[in-house]
């Protein structure tokens, strides 16, 4: 199998604090991949290196082989990887179709095009509908963002990140503020939607990681401490040291 | 909005557009007096204006402090492309002459506003003030190019006559000032429709989310940016053809400032706020300075108010209100949204009398305390003109408040039911 992600040696620090130290991982093809850690472990900030919203102090980041760390946004999403965030990035006053619109332009090869009528382009028009049918917002199309209820608006970035097509993606906690029957049905839809793609996913909630994840990896204040599937993850010594002992028993419902 | 109803044009699209090109039409039928004709004419102008710079402020949530320079700069070109022709040295219909301006506009946003359009936010807007104090200062440095304190003057009445058209009588370029207004208009309109438009708009929501969609958000703005250059330069253009004189002060801060002002007056949120912006621009500069000396101070309480209480500006709270109207969501509003109007309307009298009170009191010792005054007979050495005028502001004031403390939960939940539908 061939690596479509490998991080090598990658390191970010914030002024004098390290918050990522020497992760270094391989995702393969079609794999998914739950990233877990407490509170503060880096998880964020390591899509955020990924993702291109910062770029590591030390380290490489390749995509299909490519080196990407330090790339802007935008050439990271060309090359096919896409993101979402843990707390919904929407445009507020745009329909919920505008925004799958947006999503999709780039992909579709119409780039800045400001000669053609954006209702008129079909394969946008295609392609949005296809997204709208998946997130099951097709009766929302017209709405703007702002008024969509929490879920929907979850719903919706995920949409987002999809419809340029990618197939690499990379989602920070999508079920993040959701309820526990929002959850349950929102994981069965992730999976739907993300069939065949390669998947990177932070996440919280135990029940999700070991529904949705191929391989867990465990990230402790910045150090890739395990990452291996959830059965060999949740026997690790070292996992139940450092992850177990810092959040209390509860909170992790496996 | 609905985009599949949009996907085709239809009759009923057309139809404001041609209710929009009928009235630019009949408007010097049915003000025909040489005096409104130049009104009419500088309200197409304000009107491209105020579009192009809606463009930036309210599609690319953009706020320019210097946007004047683009209009300014092609107003200066095309004034002296009107003296080469006249001179003979350049074969120009004079028709043509503001698509030099156009032109001109394109080329300094180019230059400009790739510095302006690295930043959005507050540095833009800190930027573009520079920009705009820069050019000013220049345009003072070179006198020979922007004729100094006397500005630059020009015959349009120049070249071979097309169409039989000379534009010596004022109609005929309000003839081509309503086309250009027309034309803008519509090609404006269009780029809010293209992808590059929606991108601008989600650019102006959430800039950095634009770029984890593939997109360049600097490059959004900076294409923008060229656009309503361009738009300006034409609006410059059409200025010097109209008044067939540019001074340097069409570069400066105060027509940056009407600008925004007016745009926002009229409304961001909504395509034809800036079009009843460009209006009110030509009807408070030109017709209410003439009316009262304090029109600055009134201008300034409007706006005021306008920002507090309608942020969508006029257009766009009349969108929103006919927008509930045809939800059918309106019905209990109704009432209290006219006497809302009514009060606003009452308080608004009560200030402006104030106001011409003191301005009275300061201005006219030499004529005496008596004054009439919108049909009334005040007196400033009279307490009871004070008081009058004092208490309908303040009481109407106050019950705007307290009917718009008692209908905003009320607005609110009507709209956003609309939402939820």
């Amino acid at each position: 199998m061939s690596a479509v992600l490998s991080l090598a040696g990658v390191h970010k620090q914030f002024g004098k604090t390290p918050i990522v130290r020497g992760v270094s991982l391989q995702v393969d093809e079609g794999e998914r991949v739950a990233l877990i850690g407490p509170n503060g472990a880096g998880k964020s900030t390591l899509f955020n290196l990924i993702s291109g919203r910062h770029a590591p102090t030390a380290g490489e980041i390749r995509l299909r082989g490519r080196r990407i760390d330090g790339w802007p946004p935008e050439l990271i999403h060309r090359l096919g990887l896409s993101r979402s965030f843990q707390v919904s990035q929407l445009f507020g006053r745009l329909s919920v179709e505008d925004h799958l619109r947006c999503a999709c332009l780039w992909s579709l090869g119409h780039r800045y095009t400001f000669w053609r009528r954006l209702s008129a382009l079909r394969d946008v028009r295609d392609r949005v509908d296809e997204v709208l049918d998946r997130l099951h917002l097709t009766g929302r199309r017209d709405v703007p963002a702002q008024h969509l209820t929490y879920a929907e608006q979850r719903a919706l970035e995920i949409g987002l990140t999809l419809a340029g097509g990618a197939d690499v993606l990379l989602l920070d906690e999508p079920t993040a503020g959701m309820s526990q029957s929002e959850t349950a049905r929102f994981v069965a839809l992730l999976r739907e939607v993300t069939a065949g793609k390669t998947l990177l996913t932070v996440e919280h909630d135990m029940s999700v990681v070991f529904g949705l994840a191929d391989r867990v990896a465990v990230l402790v204040q910045g150090e890739l401490i395990a990452f291996d599937t959830p059965q060999a993850v949740r026997a690790d010594p070292r996992v139940q040291a450092a992850y177990l002992g810092i959040l209390p028993e509860g909170a992790v419902r496996a | 909005m609905s985009a599949t109803a949009a996907s085709r044009w239809t009759v009923a699209a057309g139809v404001p557009w041609a209710g929009y090109a009928l009235l630019l039409a009949v408007a010097p039928v049915l003000w025909d007096s040489s005096q409104s004709l130049t009104l009419l004419s500088q309200m197409g102008i304000a009107i491209i204006a105020c579009l192009a710079y809606n463009l930036l402020l309210g599609q690319g949530g953009m706020l320019s402090f210097g946007h004047a320079v683009y209009s300014g700069l092609g107003g200066f070109f095309a004034i002296h492309t009107l003296r080469l022709v006249s001179e003979g040295t350049l074969n120009l219909p004079v028709s043509l002459v503001p698509l030099v301006g156009g032109a001109f506009g394109l080329l300094f946003a180019a230059v400009l506003g790739w510095v302006t359009t690295r930043k959005a936010g507050t540095p833009f807007a800190m930027i573009t003030l520079g920009v705009g104090e820069l050019v000013w200062a220049v345009s003072l440095m070179f006198p020979g190019f922007f004729g100094g304190e006397a500005g630059v003057s020009a015959n349009r009445v120049v070249g071979e006559p097309v169409l039989g058209l000379t534009f010596g009588p004022a109609l005929e370029v309000y003839g081509l000032i309503a086309v250009y207004t027309f034309v803008c208009t519509a090609a404006l309109y269009a780029f809010t429709r293209t992808p590059l438009g929606r991108l601008l708009n989600a650019v102006r929501d959430n800039p950095e989310r634009v770029a984890f969609l593939g997109f360049d958000p600097r490059v959004v703005r900076y294409l923008a940016f060229l656009a309503s250059g361009f738009f300006m330069g034409v609006a410059g253009g059409l200025a010097a053809l109209n008044f067939e004189i540019v001074t340097t002060e069409v570069l400066g801060a105060a027509r940056s400032g009407a600008l925004l002002l007016f745009t926002v007056l009229g409304g961001t949120m909504v395509f034809y706020g800036p079009i009843v912006g460009g209006v009110l621009l030509v009807l408070t500069t030109v017709m209410l300075s003439g009316v009262t000396q304090a029109w600055l101070l009134l201008l300034g309480l409007v706006f005021t108010g306008v920002v507090l209480v309608a942020p969508g500006g006029l257009a766009g709270s009349a969108a929103a209100v006919v927008g509930l109207a045809r939800a059918g969501r309106l019905g209990g509003l109704a009432a209290g949204l006219l006497a809302l109007g009514a009060l606003a309307v009452a308080c608004a009298a009560g200030l402006v009398v104030l106001v011409e009170l003191v301005y009275h009191r300061q201005l006219h010792d030499a004529l005496g305390p008596e004054m009439i005054f919108l049909g009334l007979h005040l007196s400033v050495d009279r307490v009871d003109s004070w008081w009058g005028a004092a208490w309908v502001a303040l009481t109407s004031g106050a019950l705007f408040e307290v009917a718009r403390r008692h209908l905003a939960p009320q607005w609110r939940a009507a709209h956003r039911d609309g939402g939820r539908r």
